[in-house]
């Protein structure tokens, strides 16, 4: 299994974190805001760094499930997982028909639309006070429980979202070597030539970007039921350019790349703290700094620089 | 048996006419080459053979079937292939990935079995390797295989192409200019390989300018001038075409 044994360290690095640090804050705390974070970067660059499809607005699909799910607990007391489920059916639909005219569109019309989807959802989420709250959000979310077990500490947590996170890893490491994701690299190469190849290029842009969505929108069901709380603000215009950011910070195109990117940009303003009133100004230096002396994202420029001196090592002997 | 059929096909760019009245038949197992002057339309030619572009009028049969507006993924199925002039090679792939998207219609894994990884998709995968490389093999790539695309030389890059279009083990192979760029030695090579591609069973219709190269290996020849039909018949009698000589060297 030489192929997942990457994946293997991180998910045992992961777990045993907490293990180790068991009230370090930013294990336990920050930790928390990394996994969805990193759950979400790595669902963008599904659509973002294999198939080649720029999306500004995948907040919108992590709103519409933390939403459903505070709607149809509180509102309608659902049980919790009935309304991840229902959230989950509910994105499925809507992502379905809106990807096909959406990805329609290529490079900044592409990125056009998705802005506008992510605006409107946004604006839902404001305007519809009498659903969602309003500015105010919803707060009292039932707690979660797994198997009888209610998931009422930080720790809990800490596994729960880690558990999700690890899977949107492996399903994304699975996808980006076998024939689906050989179609979305093919899609994003070259889309006349994926198409003379049989590759229905319509469906398959399609398909990613439903998976994607609803990769999110669960992501989004557990961030209101840990935080216990939702507000339009966590789902706005400019966390979609951020969860961008982090793809492209990583390096687009890398499973791992997506998972590094979330992981810097979640902590980055946690460390930055210590500068006070520099803190913003410094964030924003580092992340020029990065593109311009690695442009192909952190992880990946790293990668290739050492798979070079690898190479250039064992010619040298 | 005829395999390709097109018969009164025109196709209209703004005020001018790219191909008009086009009517010829491709049989099965020859090379047949399609040659003409630069802008002759020979490549706008390919494009509506591939549906690349629509026809402004007449119709399109492959394998008596009319494909004529059926999307370009649809005729890949129905065992059409082609190469570029312009290449288009997956350059964010290696080599091998390449031609294992050339694959694609002979395996069937969905999006969801490859996410969950089922055991019948890590079969699949083995079987699809095997054929990926079969098909390098076949095209002389196979030490080329783990290499980046985007490292590899114009020449090999064309052979890449057909390895991919040959790894969907089409019934009829479109290469559009495969000669074009390649020294001597790349050209003789090519020649062998467009034979064994012939002889494997695949109808191979060629646009080439290497007038050696096309009367060389091809059964029947198609002269096409100013989108029109000037001439079609046997090598030997198209180079004592009158016509044909006069529309290469003037009169």
């Amino acid at each position: 299994m030489k192929r997942l044994s990457g994946f293997a360290i991180f998910a045992a690095v992961c777990l045993l974190l907490p293990v180790i640090f068991p009230d370090n804050y930013y294990v336990t705390v920050v930790g928390l805001t990394i996994f969805v974070n990193v759950t979400l970067a790595v669902s963008l660059n599904l659509l973002m760094g294999y198939a080649g499809q720029i999306s500004l607005g995948h907040a919108a699909f992590f709103g519409l499930g933390a939403y459903s799910s505070a709607i149809l607990t509180i509102k309608y007391g659902l049980n919790p997982w009935l309304a991840m489920i229902f959230g989950a059916a509910l994105v499925l639909c809507l992502s379905y028909v809106l990807s096909r005219p959406i990805l329609r569109l290529k490079g900044h019309y592409l990125a056009m639309a998705t802005l506008g989807l992510g605006i409107i959802v946004h604006i839902f989420f404001v305007q519809a006070d009498e659903l969602t709250g309003g500015p105010d959000g919803i707060s009292g979310l039932p707690t979660l429980s797994l198997f009888g077990v209610p998931i009422d500490s930080d720790i809990k947590w800490y596994f729960v979202l880690c558990s999700y996170m690890l899977l949107s890893v492996l399903f994304s490491l699975n996808i980006a070597d076998s024939r689906a994701g050989r179609a979305l690299s093919a899609v994003h190469g070259s889309e006349i030539a994926a198409q003379m190849m049989g590759i229905d290029t319509a469906k398959v842009k399609s398909y990613i970007f439903v998976f994607s969505a609803l990769m999110a929108t669960i992501a989004g069901s557990l961030f209101a039921h840990q935080q216990d709380f939702v507000s339009p603000e966590s789902f706005s215009f400019f966390f979609s350019i951020e969860l961008v950011t982090m793809v492209v910070l990583g390096g687009l195109g890398s499973t791992f790349g997506a998972v590094m990117g979330a992981f810097i940009l979640s902590i980055l303003p946690e460390v930055l703290i210590v500068f006070e009133d520099f803190e913003v100004l410094i964030f924003g230096l580092i992340l020029m700094v990065i593109m311009i002396f690695l442009p192909e994202g952190l992880f990946v420029s790293l990668k290739n620089r050492a798979a070079i001196m690898l190479s250039k090592r064992e010619s040298g002997s | 048996m005829t395999l390709l059929k097109v018969k009164n096909l025109e196709k209209q760019f703004g005020g001018l006419k790219a191909i008009s009245d086009l009517s010829f038949s491709v049989p099965e197992n020859i090379i047949f080459s399609i040659i003409g002057p630069n802008g002759a339309g020979k490549t706008t030619l390919f494009n509506l053979l591939t549906s690349i572009y629509k026809p402004s009028t007449g119709s399109i049969f492959f394998k008596d079937k009319e494909i004529t507006g059926l999307p370009p993924f649809k005729i890949a199925r129905l065992g059409m292939s082609r190469t570029f002039q312009n290449l288009q090679v997956f350059l964010n792939m290696s080599t091998i990935e390449n031609v294992m998207v050339g694959c694609h219609l002979r395996s069937k894994a969905g999006l969801l079995a490859s996410a969950i990884r089922l055991p019948s998709v890590i079969r699949e995968e083995k079987e699809v390797r095997r054929m990926a490389e079969e098909a390098l093999h076949f095209c002389g790539l196979s030490e080329y295989k783990d290499r980046p695309a985007a490292g590899l030389p114009y020449g090999l890059l064309k052979k890449l192409e057909v390895a991919r279009s040959l790894a969907s083990r089409p019934k009829l192979l479109l290469m559009d200019e495969p000669a074009a760029g390649l020294n001597d030695t790349e050209t003789r090579e090519l020649c062998q390989l467009i034979k064994r591609i012939c002889e494997s069973g695949i109808t191979v219709l060629l646009v080439e300018h290497n007038m050696t190269l096309v009367m060389e290996i091809s059964q029947r020849v198609l002269v096409l001038n100013y989108g029109r039909l000037l001439a079609e018949g046997p090598p030997e009698q198209i180079q004592k075409n009158p016509d044909v000589i006069a529309a290469y060297l003037g009169e």
